[in-house]
Parts: structure tokens; C-alpha cells; sequence
């Protein structure tokens, strides 16, 4: 019941980065290649839905044993 | 551990890979193992000197593998375990004999031709050729890793490397654990390290002092009767038993003390 009071530590942060930064060891791709990654997927659905926007979530993700990557795009509200 | 011949690693530098080695395999000696450890930092020898035993170096690692000295000549005996014996690194800058041919040969012959139950390998830093050669012996692994940002990094990069080599029985050292620490969030727990690693745990090793003060005379901590039960020998005690396959319980490293503690606790808090 105490630790519901309990600050947020520096590790939690510390906890965060070292998923991301072991996502992108274990890929053995660098962080900013995602970024260009995200780009050219990006224009990719572009030539498809033109009237998309750019909120696009790229990541790995660990599922088990496996890492896998996610592309999250939302799509436009259709009318 | 089925392995008996146990690489300990770390990938970092300075988490205390040399520490763990001489304090467990004097543990396991002290259990009535016959254990040898075998320091393959050539070039920046030190298990020796943490051991209290560099006064009797004469042969050494290259001598072996070069053949200026049979196998049983460079092993040097401990003064106070008569079961545990070491066998120094070089000190040249030399490597160019390290092979890990020359490696899996001598950790054979010390299970096999001089009658070993365990042995220690003591791994260099790095994940270069220093480091293969000391995986290349062994058939298991201790990965020694500080809860810290640099030291879980490159633990995982060894893991990774260890289960590439097709070494199974990996497990996980935390060693220099500081409970405060813990308890105020600003150190990662026991939990946090082994939910990003995915490895098995081994060993909690608390932050204590005793370990440099024991470093400094030659004696493993893991040697010295310490009353007191959460300290790092009684820690690296506990491994040893580990390792033979008991089923050791890990003490409350941040027990409260106090009434008040003791009534937080009741009521479920940490």
C-alpha cells in the first residue's frame, strides 16, 4: 500500500531507455535508420492514401522470444 | 550447473568478473571441490593478486599453451584451500598463442587428466578475441552484471554472443546491488534486470565494502565467517551452493529495521 505513494524513481527511466536501446541492439539497427525507415514507409501508404497523414509509429517489440516490428498508421476518418 | 567448466563474463569492464571468480571458486573449493581457475586476461593479469597468490606465479597460461611447462607446473595451489588452484595469465603483451584449440585442450585436461570437478574461467573484458578464447573452453557462463545502465547493455551484447556459441546454461551474477538504492527507485530492482536480460538468476551480490577490504589483503571475502547474513561473501557462498545445484533461498537484502518498518511491512508495503 505504500509504494502507491512511492515517488517515480530515475529508474523507471533508466528501465524504459534500456528496452529501447536492446530493441535496437538485438535488430542491430541503428536508431536513426529506423527514422529513415519511418520515412520511406511513410511515402509508400502516400502513393496509396494521399490523403493520409505523417502519424506514424514505428518500433520493435519484444513478443516472447520473438522481436517484432510494429508500424502503427492510423487511418483517416472515413465519412 | 551441469557445466563444469564455467566461463565468467561480463562484456563490461570493471563489474567484477576477477572478484566473482576467485570469490566463488574458493567457495566451491571450500565445499569440497576440486576447482581450478584459469585468469585469461592476458596482458592485464590480476586474479592472482586478488587471490593473495601472485607472490608464486611462475609459469603461466602461455607457458602452457606454448609448451615450455607441463600443465600441472603452472597450477599454482591456494594456501588456504588445499582443493583450489589457480592458473595465472601472462603478464607479456603477447597474445598471439591464444588459441581456442589450445584453450578447450587444457580445460580438458584439468577435468580429465588431473582429476578437476570445476573449472573457472576468468573472461577479459570485451567481446574481441580474448573473450572467444575463454568462451571457447567452457560449457556454461556466469554473466556478472551491475544494475546499470553501460553493464546491462553489454551483458545482453554477451549473452547474445554466449547463446551464439551454443553455451546453454547461462546465468545471471547482479552484483554490487545497492538495497537504498533500490528502495528509493533510483536503482533497477532484481525484477528489471532480469525482465530485460531473459536470463536465469544466479546470485545477488550486495554493494559491500568488506569485498575491497578483503581484495586488499588477498582473501576472498567468501572465505572470511561472517556473521551477519546479507553481506557479499555469504552472497558469493550462496552461488557456490547454487552451482552444485542446491536450492539456496535469497535473503532480504533490505530487511527494515524498527517498529515501524516492521508494521509497514505488515501492512504490505516495501
Amino acid at each position: 500500500m505504500f509504494r502507491f505513494f512511492r515517488r517515480r524513481g530515475s529508474k523507471d527511466d533508466l528501465k524504459q531507455r534500456l528496452k529501447l536501446v536492446l530493441s535496437y541492439d538485438r535488430a542491430q539497427l541503428a536508431p536513426g535508420k529506423m527514422e529513415q525507415l519511418k520515412r520511406e514507409l511513410l511515402a509508400v501508404v502516400h502513393t496509396y492514401f494521399p490523403g493520409d497523414g505523417d502519424d506514424l509509429d514505428v518500433r520493435f517489440e519484444q513478443h516472447g522470444d520473438r522481436m517484432v516490428l510494429i508500424a502503427d498508421l492510423p487511418r483517416q476518418k472515413l465519412r | 550447473m551441469n557445466a563444469k567448466a564455467i566461463v565468467v563474463t561480463s562484456g563490461k569492464g570493471g563489474v567484477g568478473k576477477t572478484t566473482t571468480t576467485a570469490n566463488v571458486g574458493a567457495a566451491l573449493a571450500k565445499l569440497g571441490e576440486r576447482v581450478a581457475v584459469i585468469d585469461t586476461d592476458v596482458g592485464l593479469r590480476n586474479l592472482d593478486v586478488v587471490m593473495g597468490l601472485e607472490g608464486r606465479v611462475v609459469f603461466d597460461l602461455i607457458d602452457v599453451f606454448e609448451g615450455r611447462c607441463k600443465l600441472r607446473q603452472a597450477l599454482i595451489r591456494d594456501k588456504r584451500v588445499e582443493t583450489l588452484h589457480l592458473l595465472a595469465a601472462s603478464q607479456t603483451k603477447d597474445k598471439s598463442s591464444l588459441s581456442e584449440t589450445r584453450m578447450q585442450e587444457t580445460v580438458r585436461s584439468l577435468l580429465t587428466d588431473e582429476g578437476f570437478d570445476r573449472v573457472l574461467i576468468d573472461s577479459p573484458a570485451g567481446i574481441e578475441s580474448g573473450f572467444r578464447t575463454a568462451a571457447s573452453g567452457a560449457d556454461g557462463a556466469l554473466v556478472v552484471v551491475n544494475p546499470e545502465v553501460s553493464s546491462v547493455r553489454d551483458a545482453d551484447r554477451i549473452i547474445g554472443l554466449l547463446e551464439a556459441r551454443e553455451i546453454t546454461e547461462v546465468r545471471l551474477i547482479i552484483n554490487r546491488l545497492r538495497p537504498a538504492m533500490v528502495k528509493r527507485g533510483d536503482m533497477l530492482e532484481v525484477d528489471d534486470v532480469l525482465e530485460i536480460l531473459g536470463v536465469k538468476l544466479i546470485g545477488i551480490v550486495p554493494e559491500d565494502e568488506r569485498v575491497l577490504v578483503s581484495t586488499n589483503v588477498g582473501n576472498p571475502a567468501s572465505l572470511e565467517d561472517g556473521g551477519a547474513k546479507a553481506t557479499a561473501g555469504s552472497a558469493f557462498r550462496d552461488i557456490a551452493r547454487r552451482i552444485r545445484g542446491d536450492d539456496v533461498a535469497y535473503p532480504d537484502l533490505d530487511a527494515p529495521k524498527g517498529v515501524f518498518a516492521g508494521l509497514r511491512r505488515l501492512f504490505g508495503g516495501r
